[in-house]
């Protein structure tokens, strides 16, 4: 008997059920965005036309099959979801059914968008958050990630964003090394501090180790996959794909992170995709190691 | 601007990028047209029926009643339970049931296991009960900020260590939820929610849609639950009620001393009339006593004043934006 036969690697990758629809994403912006950041996953551009933009009718078509599916949340990212031209409409319509949240890089948030924002904010029994991507305190750490001249920028839509009455929540990603830790995490605090808000949120997420991150800080080595008994008693369900889904203008893929994978397309309409998905990409074994949700 | 800029800004031109290659975007699309299910509609439909169908639940119906009396999170206030218990009596509830979480918080856990006996309370499991009464590290409140997770293991230290294992023992017998009957709706009791003991029904993030699937998914006319430590309620468009009956160990974080319960009675009209209320006790004596227990100042504070000053990061935008810290 062979070394290999005695010891045989799995060939099928463990599959996660899909537990409960919880989180509905919308890839609404496509991959189209005004910045070109070196550590975008889905190495999102002002020319990456891989995705399009979502419009309002097939968001209200998801959203009606998801309103049968008892859906608790909507997310909506891209790319830059403030680029969609009827981001504002969508938001209107999501928030008369839940709570939703934006993933944006704070470039177009200007003082009247943000006073629309909050007013829709206001109108809605359902919370409405905002998600500001940063990747350092300071441009000398930030601009090299997300481009020349963007942490003024940035900072300047997290302001109009205070000023209107709305608190986001800073993302940063684990390019800023210091952001994993406590003294790191407490000058991103003090930055905003300064700028007045008193209650700072922040969330720090690992990078994936694919698209234009890949080429930055390197991609995956082959030992980084799943295998069946790398969960305890194959319980997947801390994973959000046990409980999310993601829609592009090219159908319902399983999360957020794959959505340029075409093999993690997972049907058309929601109804297609309640079954199980195998967790065969290495950006799944981030997930599981690092406890990764996208969710705020 | 300067060339390494330009590169990537551009460099996608009619491209798509599958995975880390630059591919025509048409053999993406095609590939993507290729992959997934694509039901029949019929299938479809079928699917959604079979995701709200309920599952089985041996739990027992108790009642019917014409009133009851609901609270949660007791959080070791004896002097809000013994309140709740004669104000409960005095509006004529037929049972009094408790959701869970009775300690934390608050000073000397045991006063409260007297109260609950000579008030016959028909209690369930929180996750402060499974914790305890299974030697678990933590309270499994699913903090992640280290602030909150200071300030929950000072607490749940102090319970845990305060606790006799008789009432620990007892704590782990009581079931994790109830069905009671109140007129002609049959409700369910749980801590969290249906789900998980430690999963957070905020009114913000409880859309109607979700709760409608939720009762679907178990069989019920109503469900009551606590956890997050904020009542609210929420008539569906079905006509079946949720409601976070809230807590009575601490104040609802609106710059108020009082705490809240609920009370539930069978109505000709609608069914089911729910009032949310607010209950007075003795907070300042509370406060001593928490002040010679050595419980933190943070949470005297917030007995003193009505808001809270810990585990704020579980609340989602909308409750944290009517919060003072």
């Amino acid at each position: 008997m062979s070394v290999a036969e005695a010891n045989p690697i799995p060939a099928a990758a463990p599959r996660v059920e899909l537990k409960s629809l919880d989180t509905l994403w919308f890839q609404v912006g496509g991959t189209v965005c005004n910045l070109a950041c070196t550590h975008c996953f889905v190495s999102c551009s002002p020319t990456n036309h891989t995705h399009e933009f979502l419009a309002l009718a097939e968001v209200r078509r998801y959203l009606d099959e998801a309103t049968r599916l008892g859906v608790r949340e909507y997310y909506f990212t891209g790319g830059e979801p403030f680029l969609n031209p009827e981001m504002e409409a969508i938001l209107e319509a999501t928030l008369a059914l839940g709570p939703a949240t934006v993933l944006t890089n704070g470039l177009l948030l200007d003082p009247a968008r943000c006073a629309r924002l909050k007013k829709l904010a206001d109108a809605t029994d359902y919370s409405l958050d905002l998600r500001v991507s940063m990747d350092g305190y300071d441009a000398e750490s930030n601009d090299p990630v997300r481009g020349a001249g963007t942490f003024e920028r940035i900072l300047a839509g997290v302001r109009n964003l205070h000023e209107a009455g709305l608190n986001p929540v800073i993302t940063v990603t684990e390019v800023c090394r210091e952001a994993t830790t406590d003294s790191g995490k407490e000058r991103f605090f003090a930055l905003l501090r300064t700028m007045g808000i008193e209650r700072p949120r922040l969330k720090v997420l690992p990078v994936f180790q694919i698209g234009a991150e890949a080429e930055r800080g390197g991609a995956y080595e082959s030992w980084q996959r799943l295998r069946e008994g790398d969960a305890p008693a194959g319980d997947w369900d801390h994973l959000q794909c046990s409980a999310c889904r993601m829609v592009t203008d090219q159908g319902v893929w399983v999360c957020p992170i794959l959505v340029n994978e075409p093999t993690a397309k997972m049907g058309e309409t929601l109804a297609d995709t309640l079954g199980a998905f195998p967790l065969e990409h290495p950006a799944c074994w981030t997930c599981h190691v690092y406890g990764v949700s996208c969710r705020t | 601007m300067s060339e390494k800029l330009i590169a990537p800004l551009t460099v996608h031109r009619g491209l798509a990028t599958w995975g880390e290659k630059l591919v025509p975007l048409a053999a993406f699309r095609q590939a993507a047209a290729e992959t997934g299910l694509r039901l029949t509609q019929r299938e479809r439909e079928a699917a959604l029926r079979a995701y709200r169908k309920a599952t089985a639940d041996s739990t027992p119906v108790e009642g019917p009643y014409s009133r009851i009396a609901v609270f949660g999170g007791v959080y070791s206030n004896h002097l809000a339970l013994a309140e709740v218990l004669e104000e409960a009596a005095r509006r004529g509830a037929e049972a009094i049931y408790c959701l869970g979480d009775l300690g934390a918080f608050g000073p000397s856990p045991e006063k409260v296991r007297p109260l609950l006996s000579h008030g016959g309370v028909l209690a369930i499991q929180g996750n402060y009960e499974e914790s305890l009464a299974s030697g678990r590290e933590d309270c499994n409140c699913g903090y992640t900020d280290p602030r909150d997770n200071h300030f929950a293991e000072i607490s749940y230290r102090y319970t845990a260590q305060s606790c006799s294992p008789g009432f620990k023992a007892w704590m782990g017998t009581l079931p994790r939820r109830r069905r009671v009957r109140v007129g002609n709706r049959e409700l369910l009791l749980v801590h969290g929610s249906p789900r998980r003991v430690n999963e957070f029904l905020f009114h913000s993030t409880s859309p109607a849609p979700f709760l409608e699937v939720l009762l679907d998914q178990n069989r019920c006319d109503g469900i009551l639950c606590t956890h997050t430590g904020l009542h609210w309620q929420r008539r569906l468009p079905s006509g079946r009620d949720v409601v976070n009956v809230g807590v009575i160990g601490r104040p609802a974080n609106d710059g108020n001393t009082h705490v809240w319960f609920a009370m539930l009675e069978a109505r000709e009209k609608d069914g089911l009339g729910v009032e949310l209320l607010p209950l007075r006790y003795d907070h300042s004596g509370l406060a001593a006593e928490m002040r010679r227990e050595g419980l933190p100042e943070e949470f005297v504070e917030t007995v003193l004043t009505g808001w809270w000053t810990t585990c704020l990061e579980i609340l989602p935008a909308r409750e944290r934006a009517a919060s003072r810290f």
